[in-house]
């Protein structure tokens, strides 16, 4: 088909930031996807617990203390984190590195205080339904915390290679910080959901 | 070596056509052999490959029905023993909805989707690789287990407690849950791909208003599918944890439930049939628009009918559930809101009715198998509402009245569109025109075999004909019509026979396509047919809903991109207006090797809840393979 030309791109930028990246989009999405899955365990816990004639089922409620040690570490990692994105997106090189370190440490702490939260429910996985989904929710947000820490390291080293100072990576960790607020966010009405509702 | 071989940079504007030709190819090209096979991102070589698995996997399926309508032709027949009854009917179920209808709806939009939107490739197109090379293996994982008599053998929806650790002894049931985990992996990632193609890719002025009805049709799908499948797979994940390390989900004597998993699988499985028929209306509206020559009446119904039928979609589910024992306040909602869905499938009936009734129809055989569509889906649609009431439920459940229904609904409703759309597309995808007369014959032949198969089923299934049974006694009054549907299959096997061999040799030797045979007026005509790896040399800019009709002379494009490296167009979600020049990824083979590394997770994940772990480890490997840098073009902003 013959063609004339009615738009010149040529003074666009060669890569997009912010909600002109495809990858800020993706990470939407799947944050779309696994949202509905923690909202999906959180009402298997609560559909549950409507069928049964007490809850907690034959155990006393979690003891409070890992849990919400964790909830506090994740709150106080938002603030390493916004600073992260926000140097991102200054492009500024060595303090991405330093916040880097720092969340990688910030996502390896709050799986040490998960190992004390799975002994504080008072029972095992196999022993009744809330059992399972207790362990099946700590699992849940275990696994998620892992990955994003994994891509965190991964980030970690990409920074301090020769791929690093390059604004697609640098919307990269963006993204990554983003992901993190989220995985955060979802740990909320979980908490909420694992150690408060048992108490009312 | 020509002097512009020297130039950083290198751009469109700094070309004539053929050297633009030549360089793009070169930039975009698959390279020949396997190793360039095996590690392609081109979305229209992978959307190929997901078609034709896909209809393999339909002729597997259809194999297996008609093994199912050998043994029950007639009474106390011995072709096929219960247990290996048991596993076909499982096979048929599962293989049809899983590894067929929903993966063949996402290929058609893997392949056209970013023809329609004018841009060169899918977002994520390494994802997708790796989303195809997860289906095929949860294909393999389920035939060949099959093949070795482990198919599983509780039903494709896997009720609980028969699904369950106590009377599903071995792995068979485990096969059934680990292949959802494949494909709702693939699934999901072509739902999170097709998302941002269509929010991000679109063309230079393809605004909301100007989006082609079958990219509307795939964009709510895709919104569906990352909404519905989670609860698939937290349902999956419980039932093999319940079998493989003693969870007590599903066991009501510790506090589990088995309704549980049907809220859960139905929450999943009704939008199921949405996010296979949406598609099919999408692939409808465009044939219908084309074959009478004008643009379908009320796009704006049509779109808002599409995301009502969407959102409505999610309020359905216990309909599957009412011989359960549920409240009856709850049955009554589920019952309006069953019948509610019906409007905006009316509506679109009515807005395609009234296109053709304001056009000039021309009746080839894309446009045949529409109205085919249109007699059938109509009847299902009727029977859906008749089912929607919960008396004539109760009476109906588990017979053949609801075999009946379904088919009508998901053959009538997304097959016979499909089915049109090949017919429509299979120009641009192979260059070759299929056999019209041979198409005619075909679609003559599904038409009258499917009424004829599926029809008759109605009535045994109000003669109390129970579904899933391998055999049935001479003194029950269902022989005479057992017979009659077994001999109406072979008609509708023939005229599907009559397809494949229509579809294999006019890829062979069919007569060359023209860019735009059908004068269509969507953009992935406005490129030639099959398409070049760069899909467009330039990148269209629209201005219409029928950008080659508005501009027939000459289609109005963009220039100032590279030509290096791959690059397309990143535009705004609303107005599509141009944000930035992006690049594409590359050819990778670790999309590959990270399935294969899921692959073995899973799979191992059947029999040792520490494959997890272990599993894990080369995954990690290959995903950081994956995303790290290599220094190409594309890599560097």
């Amino acid at each position: 088909m013959k063609q004339t030309i009615v738009l010149d791109l040529s003074k666009l930028p060669p890569h997009g930031l912010g909600t002109a990246s495809l990858t800020w989009w993706g990470t939407l999405a799947f944050m779309l996807i696994e949202g509905t899955g923690f909202a999906l365990a959180i009402a298997v816990y609560l559909y549950l617990m409507s069928l049964a004639p007490q809850w907690p089922l034959h155990a006393p409620a979690p003891d409070l203390l890992a849990g919400t040690v964790l909830t506090l570490l994740l709150i106080a990692s938002l603030f390493p984190n916004i600073l992260v994105a926000r140097w991102a997106k200054a492009q500024d090189l060595r303090k991405v590195r330093i916040g880097l370190i720092v969340m990688s440490l910030l996502g390896i702490a709050p799986l040490i205080v998960r190992v004390f939260e799975f002994p504080a429910m008072h029972l095992n996985w196999d022993q009744n339904a809330y059992g399972s989904i207790v362990w099946v929710m700590l699992g849940l947000h275990t696994t998620h915390i892992l990955t994003d820490l994994i891509d965190t390291l991964v980030l970690t080293a990409l920074m301090f290679s020769r791929h690093g100072d390059n604004p697609r990576r640098y919307g990269d960790i963006s993204d990554n910080a983003m992901y993190w607020n989220f995985v955060v966010a979802t740990w909320l009405p979980m908490y909420i959901c694992l150690y408060w509702v048992p108490r009312l | 070596m020509t002097p512009l071989d020297n130039v950083a940079d290198l751009r469109d504007t700094d070309l004539n056509d053929v050297e633009l030709d030549r360089r793009l190819a070169s930039t975009w090209a698959t390279p020949k052999g396997v190793w360039g096979a095996l590690s392609t991102v081109d979305h229209k070589i992978i959307g190929r490959r997901y078609i034709i698995t896909a209809f393999v996997f339909l002729a597997l399926g259809g194999i297996l029905s008609l093994a199912m309508r050998l043994q029950l032709a007639q009474p106390e027949a011995r072709f096929i023993g219960p247990d290996r009854y048991n596993q076909i009917f499982t096979m048929h179920g599962t293989n049809m909805m899983f590894l067929f209808a929903v993966p063949v709806m996402e290929a058609m939009a893997v392949y056209l989707v970013p023809l329609m939107v004018g841009t060169r490739n899918i977002a994520f197109p390494r994802l997708n690789a790796f989303s195809y090379w997860m289906y095929l293996a949860g294909g393999l994982l389920l035939w060949i287990a099959f093949a070795i008599d482990t198919g599983p053998d509780v039903g494709w929806f896997a009720d609980v407690p028969l699904s369950g650790p106590q009377y599903a002894a071995g792995k068979r049931a485990d096969i059934w849950a680990q292949m959802i985990t494949f494909t709702e992996v693939s699934a999901l990632a072509v739902a999170v791909e097709l998302v941002v193609t269509v929010f991000k890719q679109r063309a230079p002025g393809m605004s909301l208003d100007q989006i082609p009805l079958f990219v509307w049709s795939m964009l709510v799908t895709s919104f569906l599918i990352i909404m519905a499948m989670p609860a698939i797979m937290i349902a999956s994940t419980a039932l093999i944890l319940d079998r493989l390390v003693g969870t007590q989900f599903f066991n009501p004597a510790e506090g589990g439930d088995v309704l549980l998993w049907q809220h859960l699988f139905w929450f999943f499985g009704h939008p199921e049939v949405y996010i296979i028929f949406l598609p099919a209306v999408g692939m409808v509206s465009t044939i219908v628009a084309t074959f009478t020559r004008r643009p379908v009446f009320g796009y704006l119904g049509m779109v808002m009918a599409l995301i009502a039928t969407g959102i409505l979609a999610f309020g359905l589910w216990v309909h599957h559930m009412f011989v359960a024992g549920l409240p009856r306040l709850g049955e009554s909602f589920f019952t309006a809101s069953s019948m509610a869905i019906a409007i905006p499938s009316g509506l679109q009936i009515f807005c395609w009715l009234a296109t053709i009734w304001a056009g000039r129809p021309v009746f080839k055989t894309p446009f045949l198998f529409v109205i085919g569509f249109m007699v059938i889906f109509v009847i299902g649609g009727m029977t859906g509402v008749m089912v929607a009431s919960v008396p004539f439920d109760t009476q109906v459940h588990d017979t053949y009245f609801v075999v009946a229904h379904f088919h009508y609904v998901l053959v009538g409703g997304a097959v016979f569109p499909l089915l049109g759309a090949i017919y429509y597309w299979f120009p641009k995808i192979t260059g070759r025109m299929m056999n019209e007369t041979i198409g005619r014959w075909a679609f003559g032949l599904i038409f009258t075999g499917f009424n004829l198969t599926f029809f008759p089923m109605h009535i045994l299934g109000l003669q109390g004909m129970p579904r899933r049974i391998y055999t049935y006694q001479p003194e029950m009054p269902w022989s005479g019509l057992n017979m009659f549907v077994s001999l109406s299959a072979v008609i509708l096997a023939a005229g599907f026979l009559l397809f494949f061999i229509d579809a294999i040799r006019s890829a062979l030797s069919g007569p060359v396509a023209p860019a735009n045979p059908w004068c269509a007026s969507t953009l992935e005509w406005a490129t030639s047919s099959p398409p070049p790896a760069y899909n467009f040399s330039r990148m269209p800019v629209v201005g219409s809903l029928e950008p080659l009709v508005d501009n027939s002379g000459a289609l109005p494009v963009a220039s100032g991109l590279f030509v290096d490296r791959r690059e397309l167009v990143v535009t705004s979600v609303v107005g599509a207006l141009p944000e930035a020049r992006e690049s594409s990824p590359g050819d990778s083979i670790w999309p590959l090797w990270s399935a294969l590394a899921t692959t073995v997770l899973l799979i191992w994940s059947i029999f040792t809840p520490w494959a997890v772990v272990w599993g894990s480890v080369p995954l990690a490997i290959a995903l950081t393979g994956w995303f790290w840098p290599k220094g190409t073009k594309e890599d560097d902003a």
